[in-house]
């Protein structure tokens, strides 16, 4: 399967997607700069990595989901194609409104960097396919703007047609109805807090991330 | 010309933020303040566009990057 | 008759230069110098640049060894690790920024301790600190502790370097001075390592990185009447710092580095432009000629002195090969840097600044660094306060009620609130960190199975009651940190914080620290290889106390064959290595139960250290022990309450010995670990200890709920994470 990894200035976790993505598909993705204005010919799976593209600065993803590479993304995910964001790729990815709802300051206000439990609530998707179910899995966060926020009826139609994908079973930031991760209507693009690029590892983080890339892998 | 554009979150939807300034402040002896909420201004330096035109232009900029509609509304003041 | 240039009066140059080096300053130059060149040889003559209070204690430091590829002189340290790669590293102080604004003062810290190893060819893959603050009841201290770790975070995490460890203490000796020290680690490889020697004359000198602003330069300088303009707004004192752009200078100097562009390279620290200017030239042998129009610049109306004193963060200097010049401008401008070609290496070995088409400086390099001030302050080394008499001593109430004590003290309690806030995971690489049970941070080579073993330690007190044994033990448990995790210690890093140098007592303390730690890296194989000092840290004549802290790195040879103390199981056996004469003097247990501050360190046999380190190490590698603790803060109990919590396996502790239990339980003694190993695999060690005679005797065993003390006194385990975890959320909420 041919991946691309989206790098904005300030992405942080573009190498360890790239690592992710060699172990889980045997195949290196194409890392392309933000101001490129096509994906590579063939791509299919495309990874918004976190980090701190443009420093954060204004609000986490607004000024990266105006990039010149984006309009590209767009149409990729109108054509059904399979788009994850994690972390700053979730909040860019509703920058863009690919996603609904926004993601606010921890109400902690701080930081929060820890292991957290979660539940896949659907494990129907192409990200969870390889979860069988509703399992319980561990998963990192770290994250300042993880809260995710979107109006009642927002909610209510997301929990009524299965886009919460998954759910914190301690919330850790204050997100609305527990979401830790959500997808589109047609099902190709999924954003998360939670970083399963760093839970591919039983060195570093256990292995409870790999359900992810190996249902974008088995969905190709 | 100048543009003052305040960019601040919409009724409803939580300011944590704000909540922590406003329990700061009662604290510190301001029992009368009631709520905070927390903005921000951003002052843009404009040339060679009339105020009419510097507002529609904030406007738009307004639209496509400086506020998230989902979340926040702006006022834009020329002057 | 001193003699000044136009436009320096003599209260201006007092407040650059000591008479004395005024005097000198003028011999060098065969002239008076004008305020641009006074303000270089203030900035280059300052204790901070010249070391001119330290620098004879600091060769008594042991600086090379067969793994040493770069010592003290460079930006950073560089060891080998084999396969052809190098680890660098350094730790350096932010302590007084840091007091001012605790989140940019912290912040600029980590971003300018990253520069340091990254200008090297090293990628940051991690960042550890040791901070140290005031009593917890002081009024400033929850705002700092608040503002530092929101400063480190906020850096750290924004330029994806893991922050994977530190240690943090609290001590009314530091309510007027606290201590944040940053120490960053990275990897290159040992092919494309870069220096700031190998500058040759006619090369293109290029600065890059943000523009330069009037950041950090001091109030106290500025009071001369070519600036005294009433109009002005005042001048920050305090840098601010972008991680975002140190992020794109990273990954820009790395892409840089990986072509055949850069000669010499320099960050830009303290007083940037001037120190980084004549340190490449220096050490190249060259002199060089800079045009200051050229300077990128964020004001208007900067001024020579201004842009040569700024401490804007986030900016490099490099030398580079000629012709190169467009290689560096392409890859700057995408990732959308300032890059300006400012100036040329000159066959003159003067340094010639031009500014508005002027030339405002004119040094001679050679005697600006050799002719540097060099000091031999006075100093009386105080000798260790006496041993604590154990039968002083009385028997606490209960064992499990003071084992609960000393785990809930500030010291020792968990500083989970403070290290969620940083980021331990990005880059991946991440074996064990603050959340893990391991005496030292795991961080893994990137695309190997080896790792390095990283951790910052320093007993404060100790030093205090004692310097030549307080400098000898920090870094003893340095080194035994690094061996518990199964790794060989290689070398370390220092940040040797004091109070004011010119006070011999002091000074005192500051030589036999030094003297201490040089022993003990001598004795230990274990070599110096970069380090900062920083002096007067002192209020209204009020010291800190000597902390000299080390910052040691060593090497896992297989990730997967480490040890932590997590991982004990119920039935284990648990070993006590290393022999206990009940040292309470300067304990722990003697300041949170007695009350009482006093006593002389314990003392640390560097040979037996050794020695038992490297049996532990062994078996560890050997695969015969479930989990390895070393002893320090809180002796004993501590280290066995730590590995049962972490394991939730209780512990059974056993003595029947000479020493009344709580001597033996709570004693600091040195050069002591704990092991938990199967009975069979107990039998095994304590079989191999004899063979190596190294004393190793059965303490306890694991199993239940609580830590028990001979059968009687206990603490529940519940009862033990509780008062543990209790101290930060409790002083965090106010």
């Amino acid at each position: 399967m041919k991946s691309a990894v989206i790098v904005f200035p300030g992405s942080n976790c573009d190498r360890d997607a790239a690592e992710a993505i060699r172990a889980v598909t045997g195949q290196a993705p194409a890392m392309v700069w933000h101001q490129e204005s096509a994906l590579p010919a063939g791509t299919e799976f495309v990874m918004i990595p976190g980090g701190f593209s443009y420093g954060d600065y204004l609000r986490c993803g607004a000024m990266a989901s105006r990039a010149a590479i984006m309009p590209a993304v767009m149409a990729h995910a109108k054509r059904g194609a399979p788009i994850l964001g994690v972390c700053n790729g979730f909040q860019i990815l509703t920058e863009t409104q690919l996603l609904p709802g926004a993601l606010m300051r921890n109400s902690g206000l701080l930081f929060v960097c820890e292991k957290t439990p979660l539940t896949v609530e659907n494990g129907n998707t192409r990200f969870t396919a390889a979860y069988q179910g509703g399992r319980e899995v561990a998963i990192p966060i770290a994250h300042h703007d993880g809260n995710y926020f979107a109006d009642a009826d927002t909610l209510d139609r997301l929990e009524g047609e299965g886009q919460v994908v998954f759910r914190y079973r301690a919330n850790p930031n204050g997100s609305a109805r527990d979401i830790a991760g959500v997808i589109n209507t047609q099902g190709n693009v999924m954003g998360m807090m939670p970083h399963p690029e760093r839970a591919v590892d039983p060195v570093h983080g256990g292995t409870d991330g790999l359900g992810v890339f190996e249902s974008i892998l088995g969905s190709a | 010309m100048k543009a003052k554009i305040h960019v601040y979150l919409k009724p409803g939807v939580l300011d944590p933020q704000g909540v922590a300034v406003s329990v700061a402040l009662q604290n510190m002896g301001f029992p009368e303040v009631k709520s905070a909420r927390q903005g921000k201004l951003i002052e843009l330096d404009l040339h060679g566009v009339s105020g009419e035109q510097a507002k529609a232009r904030a406007d738009e900029m307004c639209k496509r990057l400086l506020a998230n509609p989902v979340i926040e509304s702006y006022s834009i003041e020329i002057e | 008759m001193t003699q000044y240039a136009p436009g320096v009066t003599p209260e201006i140059a007092a407040e650059h230069l000591p008479t004395d080096e005024y005097a000198k300053a003028v011999e060098i130059l065969g002239r008076a110098p004008n305020l641009v060149e006074l303000g270089i040889f203030s900035v280059m003559w300052s204790e901070h640049c010249s070391y001119k209070s330290s620098r004879v204690h600091l060769k008594k430091f042991p600086v090379s060894g067969p793994l040493v590829i770069q010592g003290p002189g460079e930006n950073a340290g560089v060891i080998d690790i084999g396969d052809g790669q190098a680890c660098i590293f350094k730790m350096e102080s932010h302590n007084h920024p840091s007091f001012i604004e605790p989140y940019q003062g912290a912040a600029t810290g980590v971003g300018g301790i990253l520069r340091d190893v990254f200008t090297m060819g090293a990628r940051p893959v991690a960042l550890m600190n040791a901070l140290r603050f005031g009593a917890p009841d002081h009024p400033k201290t929850r705002g700092l502790v608040a503002g530092v770790v929101a400063g480190i975070g906020g850096y750290g995490n924004c330029v994806g370097v893991p922050t994977v460890g530190g240690e943090t203490n609290f001590h009314p000796g530091y309510n007027g001075n606290i201590l944040v020290n940053a120490m960053a680690v990275g990897l290159a490889d040992q092919d494309r390592i870069f220096y700031a020697r190998g500058a040759e004359a006619g090369q293109p000198i290029v600065y890059v990185g943000s523009k330069t602003g009037r950041d950090g330069i001091h109030g106290a300088t500025m009071a001369s009447a070519e600036f005294d303009d009433a109009s002005e707004e005042k001048r920050p004192t305090v840098q601010v710092g972008d991680p975002f752009v140190e992020k794109k200078l990273i990954e820009a100097c790395l892409e840089l580095m990986a072509t055949d562009a850069i000669a010499a390279i320099q960050d830009m620290g303290a007083a940037g432009l001037t120190s980084s200017s004549v340190e490449m030239a220096g050490k190249g042998g060259v002199g060089l000629e800079i045009d200051l129009d050229k300077v990128p610049q964020r004001e208007d109306g900067m001024t020579a002195y201004e842009m040569m004193l700024s401490e804007s963060q986030e900016r490099m200097l490099m030398v580079l090969k000629p012709g190169k010049e467009p290689v560096a401008e392409a890859i700057f401008r995408k990732w959308e840097l300032d890059v300006a070609t400012i100036g040329v290496t000159t066959t003159t070995g003067r340094m010639v600044l031009k500014h508005g088409g002027e030339t405002v400086c004119d040094i001679p390099l050679d005697p600006l660094s050799e002719d540097a001030p060099l000091y031999r302050r006075p100093y009386e080394i105080p000798p260790s306060r006496p041993a604590v008499d154990p039968a002083s001593v009385a028997a606490p109430a209960h064992l499990g009620e003071a084992l609960k004590t000393v785990m809930a003290c500030p010291d020792m309690a968990s500083k989970a609130w403070i290290w969620r806030q940083y980021d331990r995971h990005v880059m991946a690489d991440t074996a064990a960190s603050s959340e893990d049970p391991s005496d030292a941070a795991v961080v893994r080579v990137h695309g190997t199975n080896k790792a390095l073993a990283i951790t910052t330690d320093c007993t404060p007190r100790y030093c205090l009651a004692g310097p030549v044994e307080g400098g000898r033990q920090a870094v003893a448990e340095t080194w035994r940190n690094i061996t518990a995790t199964g790794a060989w210690p290689i070398a370390i890093t220092d940040c040797l914080n004091f109070g004011n140098p010119e006070r011999p007592d002091i000074m005192g303390q500051f030589a036999g620290c030094v003297e201490g730690m040089a022993e003990a890296c001598a004795a230990l194989d274990f070599p110096v290889v970069s380090g900062n000092v920083s002096l007067y840290n002192e209020t209204n004549g009020v010291a800190i106390p000597p902390t000299p802290a080390v910052g040691g790195v060593g090497l896992i040879e297989d990730v997967t064959k480490r040890t932590g103390f997590g991982a004990m199981k119920d039935g284990d056996v648990l070993l006590l290595v290393g022999e206990t004469q009940g040292w309470l003097g300067a304990s722990l247990y003697l300041r949170e139960i007695e009350g009482r501050e006093e006593g002389g360190p314990p003392p640390v046999d560097l040979a037996a250290e050794r020695r038992n380190g490297d049996f532990v190490r062994a078996v560890i590698l050997e695969g015969l022990a479930n989990a390895v603790h070393d002893l320090s803060d809180g002796g004993l109990a501590a280290a066995a309450a730590e590995t049962a919590m972490a394991s939730s396996v209780g512990v059974k502790l056993a003595y029947d010995g000479p020493l009344p239990p709580h001597v033996f339980f709570f004693g600091e003694d040195q050069g002591r670990y704990l092991i938990a190993a199967s009975v069979e695999h107990a039998e095994s060690i304590r079989e191999a200890a004899e063979a190596a005679s190294v004393p190793v005797s059965v303490v306890g065993i694991a199993g239940g709920d609580a830590v028990s003390f001979n059968g009687g006194d206990t603490a529940a385990l519940a009862d033990l994470r509780a008062a543990h975890q209790a101290f930060m959320p409790r002083l965090m909420a106010g």
